[in-house]
């Protein structure tokens, strides 16, 4: 009746309860809150069912913070254990230490990264390009949904049987059934398929809507270069989540059937998926970083209150990174053994990349230079990006030499790396956002000196927690180490590490603070102009924030920079002639559909097969619901649109 | 704003995306396809008359997906709908003999247990086969909208958004013939 589920499933060990108990604990008081305030039915009608996309963004925003939490925790045991280690046997067992560093790379990238990224497309597309909405609404809503149930099997796996301990790619034959006959594996599959499944739908949705529904006059070149970023990025998730729904479906046959993909007998043949998650997994470093480099191209053009340098090599850039992307994949494996040859041309590609991301750096310099920059947080932020981002790359192009990489393989060198790219590009980029765009979406801005203590404090904590594993990988150390020899003289690097972690706590505290400090004094921060830094692209001509309908008219657009220019020319037409508007209904169809997909996940981890055809046919009758439901639009009159507008001139 | 151009293009993307997963399985079966581990090759297996009798299926049902779609545009229901019936029927023969095949092959002891050749077969046919399936549903489906509210412009729409998705399928058999029977014949 439950498949492999018994009471043993549940978790004895003493820091895993205490996780647990800190996670029930969270989700009480949540629905105590709600229920206290009786705020059940606003957050259904506003929230949970909204096809908007700029509500849509927003609890992608919140599901990835709370994800970034647990998976800082992650981490914080991580460095934990490697600096108690030396002397004594640490905090963590072996398998539970694997777990952990497992489900940190698992959540950062794909609940904390892509959430962040869909999250920001999902705010500014729309916005940017002067449209209402995006191209299918309510496929956005459902990709949303279906990224949460990845997230809740993530973290279900704690309360209920065991995550992953096979690091976030879970290589086999360690990640098959012979090495590893747990849940786990299993657990990381399907909240991966799961979500994975929303990321595709979403890179095909905004995909659309970037190709098709662009204001009239906003030509490609017209786009504002986040636009462009996320155009880059979306085709990359078009090209490269098939690869990893297929992988993952492989690896899931070989461990449910008995397949032999993968496995080390039977003809299967390990080092074929290590290529084709790899072929999905270098382009997803770029889906994450692309974005990021077009919200540093708008905060740098924005607070140096001059247009991009540039732009079109700007543009040539992106299409390059996305191209080459594709063609480096085996620099994760030059180990491998696949030749002289084979490794010395992706060798070549991977240095090659640096090419057009080094055009974009100096780019963003020489749009600073004799600027009118005003060092605000989101200017620090880049600053910031700009330092870590040189010295991650200088060591990517180390590691792209291949005779290099067999020293560095598999090491902390690799790991520091990865981070700083990760951190120091994505993590940066995504805060510059938030500190950029919040007003946008609140009405009012953000306290700013707390904003550039905790910048500050993320810097210092993020050099000193990843400048320690540079030399920790050029000594030998592994990474995925949970103990070593005190005689190797490396534990007072690791404690260096630590104490950078200590700080980026206090950053991190710092910027909840500022969170906290910045709604109290709303009324202190309020932003009545709807552009409170000089903004130069379409979003900041609407109010802040945005009416639902976004553009009340749609813009007509000549050049870029389109608000900057409308803004040179000020002519407002004296009575403006609105018609009405067409949206899509809030639905709650698509929040069924990914339940019912958690509800199938769960229940093939498990071997629950009665229930998994459940949550199967569930899905199905509910897509054929929808699909047989031409009635979905509903109007708004051009009364309740002036009514509005008028408001906001007062 | 155009509704049907958006989602013409927006199903054109999900093909593609279609694409790579088969050419993903398709990779794999390449690598795979001499890893026999001892067990039979696809020179031992594969029946070519039988397969050939299952290709003229799944094309001749693509021509008369087309002939459904041409008389739903003239609004013509009853040659609309017939035709779209037989498209079924001669997809769901088709379903069936892949069924049968994989019955007899599994029947032999030789599953996709048996061997990493046998296990990419299974997936890649497999995968054609599944979507075969999902292709069945949907046309069913379709035929109860035309049948209870006619051609409207969403149930046009979808019986476009249906045919692309069969033609493609047809393509992706086409290179399934060549590359795994065919060559798989041929050795």
């Amino acid at each position: 009746m439950l498949g492999k589920l018994t009471f043993d499933a549940f978790p004895h060990d003493l820091v895993i309860l205490g996780g647990v108990a800190t996670m029930a604990l969270g989700i009480a008081s949540i629905i105590g809150v709600l229920t206290y305030f009786k705020k059940w039915r606003w957050l259904w009608r506003e929230w949970l069912t909204s096809l908007d996309p700029k509500r849509i963004g927003v609890m992608y925003i919140i599901v990835a913070t709370v994800m970034l939490l647990r998976g800082v925790g992650d981490a914080v045991l991580i460095r934990a254990q490697q600096v108690l280690t030396a002397s004594d046997h640490g905090i963590l067992s072996s398998d539970h230490f694997q777990q952990i560093f497992s489900a940190h790379g698992t959540i950062m990238i794909f609940f904390v990264a892509m959430g962040v990224i869909f999250g920001l497309m999902n705010l500014l597309v729309p916005l940017m390009i002067g449209a209402r909405d995006v191209a299918f609404p309510f496929l956005n809503a459902t990709s949303f949904w279906l990224f949460v149930a990845g997230a809740v099997l993530v973290n279900l796996s704690l309360a209920i049987g065991e995550f992953s301990a096979t690091g976030w790619l879970a290589y086999p034959p360690l990640s098959g059934i012979q090495f590893s006959p747990g849940v786990g594996v299993d657990y990381w599959i399907w909240a991966l398929q799961i979500a994975g499944a929303g990321s595709l739908l979403s890179g095909i949705n905004f995909l659309v809507t970037i190709l098709k529904m662009r204001a009239p006059g906003m030509t490609m070149m017209r786009m504002p270069l986040f636009v462009w970023s996320c155009l880059g990025s979306l085709v990359l998730i078009v090209f490269a989540f098939p690869i990893l729904t297929a992988t993952l479906g492989m690896l899931s046959l070989d461990r449910l059937i008995g397949a032999h993909f993968f496995t080390s007998d039977f003809g299967g043949n390990p080092m074929m998926y290590v290529n084709l998650i790899w072929a999905w997994g270098h382009p997803e470093v770029y889906i994450l970083i692309l974005p990021a480099f077009g919200v540093f191209s708008e905060v740098v053009a924005t607070f140096s209150s001059k247009r991009l340098f540039g732009y079109t090599s700007m543009v040539w850039a992106i299409a390059a990174i996305t191209f080459l992307s594709f063609v480096v994949w085996l620099h994760h494996f030059f180990t491998m053994g696949a030749g002289a040859n084979v490794n010395a041309f992706f060798g070549v590609m991977t240095m090659i990349i640096a090419v057009p991301t080094g055009v974009k750096v100096f780019n963003w310099l020489f749009t600073m230079y004799r600027g009118r920059v005003r060092l605000t947080t989101p200017i620090l932020w880049f600053l910031g990006f700009v330092v870590t981002f040189t010295i991650g790359g200088m060591a990517g192009v180390m590691m792209a030499v291949p005779a290099i990489d067999f020293q560095v393989h598999n090491s902390l060198f690799l790991v520091a790396h990865f981070h700083t790219m990760i951190i120091g590009g994505v993590l940066f980029g995504a805060f510059a956002a938030f500190s950029y765009w919040f007003p946008k979406f609140t009405g009012f801005v953000l306290h700013e000196t707390l904003g550039k203590l905790s910048f500050f404090a993320w810097l210092i904590g993020f050099l000193l927690a990843f400048g320690p594993l540079y030399i920790l990988g050029m000594m030998g150390a592994t990474r995925r180490l949970d103990h070593y020899d005190p005689s190797l003289g490396w534990q007072w690097l690791f404690m260096v590490a630590g104490f950078g972690v200590l700080w980026i706590l206090l950053g991190i505290g710092l910027q909840i603070l500022q969170l906290v400090v910045s709604i109290w004094q709303r009324k202190k921060y309020v932003d009545a102009t709807g552009d409170p830094w000089g903004g130069r692209t379409l979003e900041w001509a609407t109010s802040s924030p945005p009416p639902f309908y976004n553009f009340a008219i749609i813009p007509h657009v000549g050049e870029r920079d389109a608000f900057w220019a409308m803004k040179q020319h000020k002519k407002q037409s004296s009575t403006p002639k609105y018609e009405p508007i067409y949206l899509p209904k809030n639905t709650p169809l698509g929040l069924y559909i990914a339940a019912c997909a958690l509800v199938f996940g769960f229940a093939v981890i498990w071997h629950i097969w009665w229930l998994a055809f459940v949550g199967f046919i569930g899905i199905v009758v509910l897509l054929i619901v929808r699909v047989g439901d031409d009635d979905t639009e509903y109007e708004v009159s051009v009364a309740t649109i002036r009514k509005i507008e008028e408001a906001r001139g007062r | 704003m155009n509704v049907t151009s958006k989602t013409t293009l927006g199903f054109w993307i999900y093909l593609m995306t279609d694409c790579i997963l088969f050419s993903v399985l398709f990779a794999t079966y390449a690598v795979l396809h001499h890893n026999t581990f001892g067990g039979p090759s696809g020179q031992d297996l594969f029946e070519l008359p039988f397969v050939l009798k299952e290709t003229l299926l799944l094309l001749t049902s693509s021509f008369t997906c087309g002939l459904a779609l041409i008389f739903a545009r003239q609004n013509r229901q009853e040659l609309a709908l017939g035709w779209l019936g037989v498209t079924f029927l001669l997809g769901a023969t088709f379903l069936a003999l892949e069924l049968h095949e994989f019955s007899t092959l599994v029947a032999e002891g030789n599953s996709w247990r048996r061997s990493g050749f046998l296990t990419a077969f299974f997936t890649l046919v497999g995968t054609h086969g599944l979507h075969i399936a999902i292709g069945l549903t949907w046309a069913g489906v379709l035929a109860l909208q035309v049948k209870s509210r006619g051609f409207t412009e969403g149930v046009l729409r979808r019986l476009t958004l249906f045919s692309m998705f069969w033609h493609f399928l047809d393509v992706i058999w086409i290179f399934i013939f060549t590359v795994v029977y065919l060559m798989g014949v041929a050795g």
